[in-house]
């Protein structure tokens, strides 16, 4: 399987790379996919007061192209809003890193981890405000 | 040392410079390059002669008769040959046909084309180390099964099966017995009379012989009668029509007499090699072999490095030539079917690399691929998010994936 450089270039020097404390409630977690298909995705994002993704850290089980879409992910949400960063599509990811078609679903990975964790970090916000309000 | 290393010798091997300098002497003007099948000049006497000593060289190395030797142009015609050819002419005596879910796509692709001709086909599964239990192939013969394919050994993990168990099952009910053998010859004994087999399927290219060409050997005591499947000229005494490829067939030949002079003490280096391997891995965490070790080919070895995917593996190891039970490229994502027949889950089937080392592998490669597999895997796995929760403790078994 022959890869593109951008794809080489984010699986050899992957950005962002890590963990965030997960119980920490300025963190949203995503993970997506599954082992049985071979891909399995982490995105953490921490979210200041103001809605921006200040970072974000990725951990990637996956061919080189699901490590490079969940890579390359990580630097187009900071400094995003959420709604910024909800509104990235696998189709950007995909034509950025020139995937061929049967890599596509890298991308869709990649753009189902980015709403899933927008949607943790929602659902924790959500609950820690009704808890400040009580 | 030449990068990448070559460790894929299941795949494909090099011609060895021996075999490739005796088909260069049957192509040119100044070579033997008559047509074997032409009787009125000496051109076609010295080519037959030519194909006649490496049908002899063949035969030698599988304890046959030369004559039970029939050329193709490699281990799938045979395949196709073989389980065609006597699905079509016994098919008055009964339809059914037994092999197993691990043989190579020739045996199961012909099954299935078989199936939609009307034979019904039983699909075995091997037990978890990949061999065939007897009592479970015995159950599954019927009165109307007239073919068996059970293959010699596996070509992801390396196995060998007990044929001569499973003949001495099928032998007192006459049932035909194919073996696709494109794996074991020249890799170990192969002794047709000892391992009972009616019809086995070889190939050049395994043992450092040229592509393109491969043999079926076909039983003359008791006669094994096969419906042809390619039509023409006769030749082949009728199995296998078409011009025999001289050049092709001297290389065959020299292969296999090489590999009859060579294999026992190849086999004794290669196991020192692949246990070198083997070694070398056993101190990094969570290895698995798959397939039995003990009934298994000297250069074969086929690991799952859990949590971490194949195919970003082989991406990790671009100075080595291996190949992955991960098959991510393709569009069905589905892993290795052998690991999954083996049970293996699909975690493990993801994370499997096949080495399979040959005749010009050193000490010294397999040094390097150890060093680089320890670099490899510990960089992998700290981008694993599995990798991370099997350190925290979390039985992945447990977790509810989003599957996608």
């Amino acid at each position: 399987m022959a890869y593109g450089t951008k794809v080489l270039d984010h699986y050899e020097n992957p950005r962002n790379v890590g963990s965030f404390d997960k119980a920490d409630p300025t963190i949203g977690t995503g993970m997506v996919g599954a082992p049985a298909c071979g891909d399995v995705m982490k995105l953490q994002i921490r979210v200041n007061s103001e809605g921006v993704i200040e970072e974000a850290r990725f951990k990637t089980y996956g061919c080189g192209s699901a490590i490079a879409s969940s890579s390359l992910l990580t630097e187009w949400v900071k400094g995003k809003t959420l709604e910024e960063a909800g509104a990235i599509k696998n189709t950007d990811i995909a034509e950025e890193l020139a995937l061929p078609p049967v890599k596509i679903h890298c991308s869709v990975l990649a753009e189902d981890a980015i709403k899933a964790a927008i949607a943790d970090y929602r659902k924790k916000a959500g609950r820690s405000d009704s808890a400040n309000a009580a | 040392m030449r990068k990448p290393i070559y460790l894929d010798y299941s795949a494909t091997t090099p011609v060895d410079p021996r075999v490739a300098e005796t088909m260069c002497r049957y192509l040119t003007l100044d070579g033997e390059f008559g047509n074997p099948a032409s009787r009125s000049h000496a051109f076609g006497w010295q080519a037959e002669k030519a194909v006649e000593q490496a049908r002899a060289d063949v035969a030698a190395l599988i304890h046959a008769d030369p004559k039970e030797i029939v050329w193709t142009s490699g281990a799938t015609e045979s395949d196709n040959l073989a389980l065609k050819g006597a699905a079509h002419f016994y098919q008055n005596k009964g339809r059914h046909i037994v092999t197993v879910k691990t043989e190579h796509k020739a045996i199961l692709d012909t099954a299935r084309q078989l199936e939609r001709e009307g034979f019904s086909v039983t699909y075995l599964d091997p037990e978890p180390n990949g061999l065939v239990d007897m009592a479970k192939l015995e159950a599954a013969l019927r009165p109307d099964t007239i073919l068996v394919s059970v293959m010699h050994v596996n070509n992801e993990i390396g196995v060998i099966q007990d044929l001569a168990a499973i003949s001495k099952i099928l032998r007192p009910r006459g049932i035909i017995f194919h073996s696709d053998a494109a794996q074991s010859a020249g890799k170990v004994e192969v002794d047709v009379a000892a391992l009972g087999v009616d019809l086995l399927s070889l190939s050049a290219h395994k043992v450092y012989g040229p592509k393109g060409i491969g043999a079926l050997y076909v039983r003359r005591k008791p006669r094994v009668r096969l419906e042809a499947q390619m039509h023409g000229g006769g030749h082949e005494r009728g199995m296998r029509s078409g011009t025999l490829a001289t050049h092709q067939i001297v290389g065959m030949g020299e292969a296999f007499r090489l590999a009859r002079e060579e294999m026992v003490s190849e086999a004794k280096r290669l196991s020192g090699l692949r246990d070198q391997l083997l070694r070398g891995l056993s101190d990094i965490e969570e290895v698995y072999v798959n397939g039995d070790l003990e009934h298994r080919i000297p250069g074969n070895l086929n690991i799952s490095f859990n949590f971490v995917e194949g195919e970003s593996l082989i991406m990790a190891l671009k100075e080595l030539a291996v190949s992955s039970g991960s098959a991510c490229t393709s569009a069905s994502l589905e892993p290795s079917y052998v690991l999954r027949a083996l049970g293996r889950n699909d975690e493990l089937a993801h994370s499997s690399i096949r080495f399979t080392i040959g005749r010009f592998t050193t000490a010294e490669d397999i040094e390097y691929t150890v060093r680089l597999l320890h670099e490899k895997i510990g960089r992998l796995r700290e981008l694993s998010p599995l990798w991370e929760m099997y350190k925290d403790g979390i039985d992945l078994n447990s977790v509810q994936w989003a599957a996608h």
